[in-house]
């Protein structure tokens, strides 16, 4: 009886509802992406594609637009502005990458149980709170010919002083110096936070068979911070790359254009006031762009790998 | 049915009120007037007008000064006002060729504001028709410590050799002679200008930001090597220096002489300077017998194309052109009105200024960066703030100026 009524229907009725749950089952997922999916791609992916567009046109942003192909590309090569940036965006690229073990360092040495640690603690954190601009400021001042600090300092060394900033020599290194500052704050507390998950009983483990100072660092405290350390690379391989505001506080790009890095003479050709090359900064863009996928397509491979546990 | 008869009375209301409303004609401004003179230099300009034309009601939008010259470049495509505020000469070019700004020549000939606006006529034309219509401009020259001048017993230079001797004299008494701030590099601009307009005179200056002239030229080269006289006696390193802290080495007579724009005036004062110590003077004559050109950037009022107001906002150029109003305007902005028939307040500097630009026989030119195109005036401050550091490096920036400016005027 009570499998008669369902006979008639089996036919057809009984994989409806399986079929059904499978296409939901593959459905749901894409339903639950697809708000993230459309504002990734109308704020993310069609700006890019645009971007590549503009970048083969002539144009003011004001008048029609005006199809020149690959001029603007070719124009970048003969840009010797071009390669000052591209130079100094290397030069940002390797001497950030040396907030990662300052901020290792000034983490373990901040790793212990006193009495107001966490003073201390905030105390060097205090950087990465205040705004880029503020820092470009302070360090602008820090630096300034004739009522700067550093330069009283050198003055009295050598006698003349040298001002940093209009140094075309030595400025892309004193505005480094100024972005490191917040950068080594920030992944010092990337690291403390790492610390706190270090396995205690693998430490007095390493200490029983004898492991101390930098062997019990580099082979046991270390792989430990290995997460800590991939999110640290991350975040000082995007900032030295977005260098854009200290440039632009500190220098404008000067003098005479010799601290400009990618993003800055980008912003410099398209919308300021000298600019409105709309396609000539496009083309920068691009170039940025293809630099950032390095990297980005890097952290993406080794991110799918982890996922698999390979 | 007392519902219905109310909204009908209100339809009727409201039919009656419209076009009683329409009679009340609204003009809008947009302008960059944002720091307090400029702003209040507006207010009364706006009462005036509205005192006048009492049908006419001002409506003004008030923008940021720097973030004005972006923002331009929108409201004129996307939402147009009926009168926009803007610069003279090559700096409305890119307006005036994309079809931005509407001509009104009409407005110059009715009011034969080419006599009256003489000064910037040649600064408002492009392709024989006048584009805007100008309120004010100010004057550039050397300001200098008088009290330094005194201590080292210099005299006020006429030519360019005694300027220099001069700097001899501050040298040894451990002075600057010639100080600026570079870091906005439009500071180095004026001092190249003056030494242009002095070496080889206006109509060479104009064809040279017009494109015309190599920047590897033997007369360009002769600029330079006028002003690389002078760069053993200026103040090193400026171009990490703001224009306003170079006004302290003045202040504070480290420094002797200052290229700078009128406006610099209010910081000197502000820094404790007063009319006995600070002085004005003409840039130095350096060839003589060439009619003496000078400097004065100037700001115009324009009507975008896309305008609603057309007619009321050629009403509102015509006042802004006439003498009596110039002059109000400017005793408020404390520059120098442009039409002839106004009169300067007895401030010592406008005074001074009034005098070198309405004896300009050469010609008034209006910046480097207003008289150049964007790109070239860029190229072409960055190449003079590193010759100021580098002289050496001269045939290096000269060339690729040289290779800008076969990029830049090629259409």
């Amino acid at each position: 009886m009570t499998a008669a009524p369902a006979i008639p229907g089996s036919a057809s009725g009984l994989p409806g509802p399986r079929k059904r749950r499978r296409l939901s089952r593959k459905l749901a997922p894409w339903l639950f992406l697809a708000p993230g999916m459309l504002m990734f791609l109308i704020y993310v992916i069609i700006p890019i594609l645009q971007s590549m567009w503009i970048s083969f046109y002539q144009w003011d942003g004001l008048s029609p637009k005006h199809w020149i192909g690959m001029e603007n590309y070719v124009e970048l090569l003969d840009d010797d502005a071009f390669y000052t940036s591209l130079k100094n965006n290397v030069i940002w690229l390797v001497l950030y990458m040396l907030a990662i073990p300052a901020g290792l360092f000034i983490a373990l040495f901040l790793n212990q149980k006193l009495r107001g640690i966490r003073l201390y603690k905030s105390l060097f954190f205090f950087p990465f709170v205040i705004s880029q601009v503020v820092v470009g400021l302070i360090f602008s001042w820090f630096y300034a010919p004739g009522f700067g600090l550093f330069f009283a300092l050198t003055k009295w060394l050598d006698g003349t002083g040298i001002a940093i900033l209009a140094n075309p020599h030595l400025v892309t290194y004193g505005i480094i110096a100024a972005g490191l500052w917040p950068q080594i704050a920030y992944c010092m507390i990337l690291y403390l936070t790492g610390l706190n998950s270090v396995a205690p009983d693998q430490i007095e483990a390493a200490r029983l068979d004898g492991a101390k100072g930098l062997k019990m660092l580099w082979y046991v405290v270390l792989p430990q911070l290995r997460p800590a350390t991939f999110i640290a690379l991350v975040v000082t391989i995007i900032g030295a790359l977005r260098s854009f505001d200290l440039v632009s506080i500190m220098t404008s790009g000067g003098p005479f254009g010799s601290s400009r890095v990618l993003s800055y003479y980008m912003y410099e050709q398209a919308l300021s006031e000298y600019g409105y090359r709309m396609g000539y900064g496009a083309a920068i863009a691009v170039v940025l762009f293809a630099i950032m996928m390095i990297f980005i397509s890097g952290f993406i491979w080794k991110m799918w790998r982890d996922e698999r546990g390979l | 049915m007392k519902l219905l008869k109310t909204a009908a009375i209100a339809a009727l209301v409201a039919g009656m009120a419209l076009p009683a409303l329409a009679q009340q004609r609204t003009l809008t401004l947009n302008t960059d007037a944002s720091d307090p003179a400029p702003k209040a230099a507006f207010d009364q300009l706006i009462k005036g007008f509205e005192a006048e034309n009492p049908d006419v009601h001002v409506v003004v939008n008030i923008f940021d000064h720097e973030g004005y010259k972006t923002a331009i470049r929108n409201f004129l495509t996307a939402d147009s006002p009926d009168l926009a505020n803007w610069y003279a000469g090559n700096r409305m070019a890119p307006f005036v060729k994309s079809g931005q700004f509407m001509d009104v020549s009409d407005v110059w000939q009715e009011n034969g504001l080419k006599d009256s606006l003489a000064p910037a006529l040649s600064s408002m034309t492009i392709d024989g028709k006048q584009w805007g219509v100008p309120y004010t401009y100010y004057q550039w020259g050397i300001y200098y410590n008088k009290d330094v001048y005194k201590k080292v017993g210099a005299e006020v230079p006429k030519t360019w050799d005694e300027f220099i001797s001069n700097c001899k004299k501050f040298k040894a008494a451990g002075i600057d002679c010639l100080t600026t701030g570079t870091k906005a590099l439009w500071p180095a601009a004026g001092i190249f200008d003056y030494l242009d307009l002095r070496t080889n005179g206006y109509d060479f200056h104009m064809k040279l930001t017009n494109g015309e002239i190599p920047w590897t030229d033997d007369r360009v080269r002769k600029v330079f090597a006028e002003w690389a006289k002078v760069l053993p006696y200026t103040t090193p390193n400026v171009s990490a220096i703001d224009w306003q802290d170079a006004v302290s080495n003045i202040v504070q007579g480290k420094a002797a002489n200052y290229v700078m724009g009128n406006f610099a005036v209010a910081t000197f004062k502000d820094g404790g300077m007063t009319n006995d110590t600070l002085g004005f003077m003409d840039f130095p004559e350096i060839t003589p017998g060439i009619p003496r050109a000078e400097e004065a950037p100037t700001d115009t009022i324009h009507i975008p194309a896309g305008a609603k107001n057309v007619a009321d906002a050629k009403k509102f150029l015509a006042y802004v052109a006439r003498a009596d109003v110039q002059t109000k305007m400017n005793e408020t902005l404390g520059q120098l009105p442009i039409n002839v028939q106004s009169t300067v307040g007895d401030d010592p500097y406008l005074q001074a200024g009034f005098k070198i630009l309405s004896t300009a026989d050469g010609g008034i030119a209006q910046f480097f960066d207003r008289d150049a195109p964007a790109a070239m005036a860029k190229a072409g401050m960055e190449g003079f703030q590193e010759f100021m550091a580098y002289p050496d490096h001269l045939d290096a920036i000269l060339e690729r100026l040289e290779k800008m400016r076969k990029r830049v005027y090629k259409n």
